[in-house]
């Protein structure tokens, strides 16, 4: 049966075009990888090529014709062995790819929509329902872990933390390694990693060229092989030559894969502002890796969570962001005794109960939110503290909760203020706590400016006690 | 039936001769029983076939977005797929269609893919650029270039950290020849002695730039020189030598020395993307590669010499190949779209 010859979308965005001229004329055998016609579109000349052999056996569009609508009919094909008396009988074998492509003129091709190709509404027209997206799932509901009446508790700097849940993960699992800059002989640049390579061999403490863009894919690489990497970032400001790894390849993969493929890997280090490090040295990312499907990230505040924490990031079978603070390292605070401390990822935890005002924070902002209760308590005003811990997926419910009960909600961050972590959350406060709400949520944010060097200026440009005691005053009305 | 094929209007292409640049570089033949032979001829005819009707099918409509064909460069990865072992990884970039067939993998399930059909080998999301077989250890399919560099010497890696003595086949353009993290990559693959294959597929253009207008140093081979990695050029166009090629570099990393680079002089008939105008190279020098040099012909043209096949025995394996393909078409055409739950799976697990 004759073949139709089909008018091609030649772009993804290509509608018709004009069928410039006929190379073959009626009649003329036609050989796989012949040129039979050349089609203009706005962008270039094409030409059209047989895939198959035969005849041509009769032209449908002349040439000279213009906006001819994509998947038109242009020409008939006949087979091998076939004469032309096959055209009269009226039949044709649409080709099976053609009949299955509604017509270009179907309504919803007509209304063309924006975020669809020409050719993508054609395939999709008959199969795509018109609601709307689906909601996403609900969140399921998390469980702390018990901590047994009577633990020991032993005090401990986070430095010291992180590198026992490292030590812990690594004699569980042979599988996990740590790599970056510094970890192994110089013992970490903020001696984090101190005593892994004594421990474990330099074939799973591997010091790296300063090459992040590298050793960050080839740490995916190594999780897509189904090992479960720990990549340090000397400072996460790094971490920025890496970001098209992070985001492309780690974070989008399992999706892009169908769920066939894992990438099971943790990076960490330092984020966010040291002290009289300046502007490139001195950037919180919380907000710009929580933006990610694909990514959990973590920003710990004490010892204990760092450790519980840092051991569930190297479980999981997902890409972890490990937020940690260079000024925090140094902080002691107690960490149970447990043989095996591992906290949920994705879980909140009320700090401080309170019932005047909720404040939020995580990581180093847990110092300013504790200090600034103190502060309130003084003042007769009863804040109830949240350390958010992980910053994706983000415990809604735990801040929503509390709101209840104290009807006020201030953030604190030490990143920027515009499109920061804190306004994801008043977002959030606006669609699922609004009516529970007797003041807008108040944001005490890093200044809107590179980090100055100046320590006058930089001290300006972050937030401070006295910023969120006064935000806190403030959405009390008082 | 139809597909796009760029035209030719300007004249600004590079006019270096591909059979004296290859000549220039004799590298080993590898002498191919007839089996190797039907079977390269197979596995070519299979991705080209494959090609041709993802292009019709992009015409109808049926496939959207961005779809980088292989034609041309076929025996570039088929010769490599011969030299290869079952335990061996291979990554690539975008124009990676031709990777999953050689790697094995089930034409109907690319074809759904590209289709963006719920029987992909992404369920629909990944789509062209973005495909990969656990089983078939083919690592993506990634759409960013250069990417694929650094991820495939992490597979490397993975595969010295384990002792397995399995290589990774990492194959990227002229084009992503030019990006820092390939070097950064080079560095240290040298400097832990990984076992990994950077095979550079030379195709002359990135997108619309010639290799002579992009590349200080348009010998790519010659990219490792500084990290100590050895490297080759070879005539990509014939199997056989990609084949001799392959065999030598695995057998080099198999034996722990580390990274090696093969520069596969190659040619891609088809624009970048389907709508690439490709005014940057002439119709003639298409032409010239296709009929001088195509990688399927030379094949075929061995087989007729020594009497090991027919025409009428070669069109009956273009027809049995011609058959699996039409089946993935069909199978991709009648394949649903994927389910609207599926919008919120497989981003964590």
């Amino acid at each position: 049966m004759p073949i139709q010859l089909l008018m091609p979308a030649l772009s993804p965005t290509m509608e018709k075009g004009n069928l410039a001229k006929w190379l073959k004329k009626e009649g003329d055998p036609i050989r796989t990888g012949d040129v039979i016609a050349e089609i203009e579109t706005d962008k270039a000349t094409m030409e059209v090529e047989a895939i198959d052999d035969g005849t041509l056996g009769r032209i449908l569009v002349p040439e000279g014709t213009n906006d001819v609508a994509v998947n038109t009919p242009i020409a008939m094909i006949l087979a091998e062995g076939e004469d032309a008396a096959a055209l009269k009988d009226g039949k044709s074998a649409p080709s099976r790819a053609a009949a299955a492509a509604p017509a270009p003129s179907s309504p919803l091709a007509e209304k063309g929509r924006e975020e669809a190709s020409p050719a993508q509404q054609q395939t999709g027209a008959g199969a795509r329902p018109a609601s709307p997206a689906p909601p996403p799932p609900a969140r399921p509901p998390l469980a702390e872990p018990d901590v047994p009446q009577g633990t020991e508790m032993v005090t401990m700097t986070m430095r010291e933390a992180l590198r026992d849940a490292m030590a812990e993960e690594m004699r569980r699992d042979a599988d996990v390694f740590v790599i970056g800059e510094e970890v192994a002989e110089y013992q970490g640049a903020y001696k984090v990693t101190q005593g892994l390579l004594q421990e474990f061999g330099a074939r799973r403490v591997i010091d790296t060229p300063i090459t992040e863009h590298a050793f960050t894919g080839l740490g995916v690489g190594a999780a897509l092989a189904g090992l479960k990497p720990v990549v340090e970032f000397m400072t996460f400001n790094f971490a920025m030559q890496a970001m098209d790894h992070l985001i492309n390849s780690a974070a989008k993969t399992r999706y892009m894969s169908g769920g066939q493929v894992d990438v099971a890997i943790v990076f960490r280090g330092p984020n966010g502002a040291a002290a009289r490090v300046a502007a490139q040295h001195s950037q919180d990312y919380s907000s710009w890796y929580s933006h990610v499907p694909g990514l959990k990230v973590i920003a710990p505040s004490t010892a204990a969570d760092a450790k519980g924490l840092l051991k569930a990031a190297i479980r999981d079978p997902n890409p972890v962001i490990f937020l940690e603070n260079e000024i925090l390292y140094g902080v002691s605070s107690p960490v149970p005794k447990l043989d095996d401390y591992v906290l949920p990822i994705g879980r909140a935890r009320v700090v401080r109960a309170g019932s005047d005002v909720t404040i939020v924070a995580w990581s180093i902002g847990m110092t300013y939110a504790l200090k600034a209760a103190d502060d309130l308590a003084k003042q007769n005003i009863s804040a109830e503290v949240i350390d958010l811990r992980t910053l994706k997926p983000m415990d809604v419910d735990t801040i929503i909760e509390s709101v209840k009960k104290t009807a006020r909600l201030v953030t604190v961050e030490e990143g920027w203020r515009q499109s920061g972590v804190g306004a994801e959350i008043a977002a959030r406060m606006m669609e699922e706590a609004f009516d529970y709400l007797d003041a807008p949520v108040t944001r005490v944010t890093g200044k809107d400016v590179p980090m100055p060097y100046a320590a006058n200026l930089e001290k300006l440009a972050l937030p401070s006690v006295a910023e969120v005691v006064a935000a806190a005053k403030a959405v009390l009305y008082r | 039936m139809a597909v796009a094929r760029t035209k030719q209007v300007d004249q600004i292409a590079d006019e270096r001769h591909l059979a004296a640049e290859a000549a220039a570089h004799p590298g080993p033949i590898a002498e191919f029983t007839k089996e190797e032979e039907f079977q390269a001829l197979r596995q070519m005819l299979l991705i080209r076939r494959f090609e041709e009707k993802a292009g019709q099918m992009y015409g109808m409509g049926l496939i959207g977005g961005f779809c980088h064909l292989y034609i041309g460069q076929e025996a570039v990865v088929v010769g490599m797929k011969m030299a290869k072992q079952d335990g061996d990884q291979m990554i690539t970039g975008y124009r990676d269609h031709g990777h999953m067939l050689a790697c094995g993998m089930d034409p109907r399930g690319v074809m759904a893919e590209l289709a963006g059909r719920r029987g992909g080998y992404a369920k629909g999301k990944g789509g062209s650029m973005h495909m990969f077989s656990r089983e078939k250890n083919f690592f993506g399919g990634h759409g960013i270039v250069g990417a694929p560099v650094p991820i495939g010497t992490g597979l490397a890696f993975a595969d010295k950290y384990r002792g397995s003595n399995s290589v990774c086949l990492t194959f990227f353009g002229d084009g992503a020849a030019n990006q820092g993290q390939v070097y950064e990559s080079f560095n240290m693959a040298e400097l832990w002695k990984l076992p990994v294959v950077y095979i550079i597929e030379n195709n002359r253009y990135a997108m619309g730039t010639s290799v002579s207008r992009s590349s200080a140093q348009s010998d790519l081979s010659r990219r490792g020189t500084s990290f100590n990695i050895p490297g080759s050029r070879v005539d990509g166009m014939d199997v056989r030598a990609v084949k001799a090629a392959g065999d030598e570099a695995i057998a080099w990393c198999r034996a722990g020395k580390g990274p090696i680079i093969l520069e596969m002089l190659t040619y891609r008939y088809r624009g970048h993307s389907m709508s690439d105008p490709a005014k940057y190279r002439t119709k003639e020098e298409v032409d010239r590669v296709r009929t001088e040099h195509d990688p399927i012909e030379q094949v075929r043209a061995r087989l007729l010499a020594r009497k090991w096949t027919s025409e009428d025995e070669l069109k009956k394996i273009d027809a049995a190949v011609r058959a699996i393909i039409n089946e993935a078409s069909e199978f991709a055409t009648n394949d649903a779209e994927p389910d609207p739950a599926e919008l919120y799976t497989d981003v964590y697990r």
